[in-house]
């Protein structure tokens, strides 16, 4: 289990936040999907090591802050056919999100 | 795919059919793979998660494809070790002939 630091972070809970529209090599958490869109932080998650640099084994510090982001599915999904109060839950790195 | 950016591992929120749900019987090597690669992680203090990803979301999409999960997660063991140098192309050739000679001699 990977422990949580605190870092000092930028948004807090209800803040909207659009994630960003990058497409780096290597390997990244953020999926390809929500990419563009625009969410709501749900919560501060703790700060964690870039797995952006672990990938290529380096040590990811400082530690990064994580949020879960919360996003209408009819946002990502425009033809979503499900319930459409149905939302999606993603973490995501503070460096992949701008205030929107 | 109409994104350049949009990279073939990346299948999450794609359009896709039924989910199979059901657990099915792991071969040997399989359970094999898997102890190998907790082993590894918890020997070489820097091997991670997104390290292995990272070998695995390289394949090309062909092999990304054909090959099973722990066929990848085999894969990814490999470069992490050949980059660390405890195993070098000669020694995994060798030792490849070697178990495919048991195999077919």
């Amino acid at each position: 289990m990977v422990e949580a630091a605190a870092v000092e972070h930028r948004f807090r809970p209800g803040d909207r936040v659009r994630v960003r529209r990058a497409y780096p090599p290597g390997h990244c958490r953020t999926p390809w999907y929500c990419r563009g869109h625009v969410g709501v932080i749900e919560r501060y998650c703790g700060g964690f090591a870039n797995p952006e640099e672990l990938a290529y084994n380096r040590p990811g510090l400082p530690p990064v802050p994580l949020y879960r982001v919360r996003f209408r599915s009819t946002d990502l999904w425009p033809d979503y056919a499900e319930k459409p109060q149905d939302v999606v839950e993603i973490e995501i790195y503070e460096h992949w999100l701008e205030q929107a | 795919m109409d994104d350049p950016g949009h990279r073939h591992h990346d299948l999450g929120g794609r359009p896709a059919g039924r989910c199979e749900r059901d657990e099915h019987e792991y071969e040997a090597w399989e359970k094999r793979v898997d102890a190998l690669v907790v082993l590894l992680a918890y020997r070489c203090d820097s091997l991670t998660v997104d390290e292995l990803r990272r070998y695995i979301e390289e394949l090309g999409p062909n092999a990304y494809d054909g090959l099973g999960y722990y066929e990848r997660w085999m894969h990814a063991a490999t470069q992490a070790l050949l980059q660390r140098g405890l195993i070098s192309v000669d020694d995994l050739a060798a030792r490849m002939a070697e178990s495919e000679a048991r195999e077919h001699g």
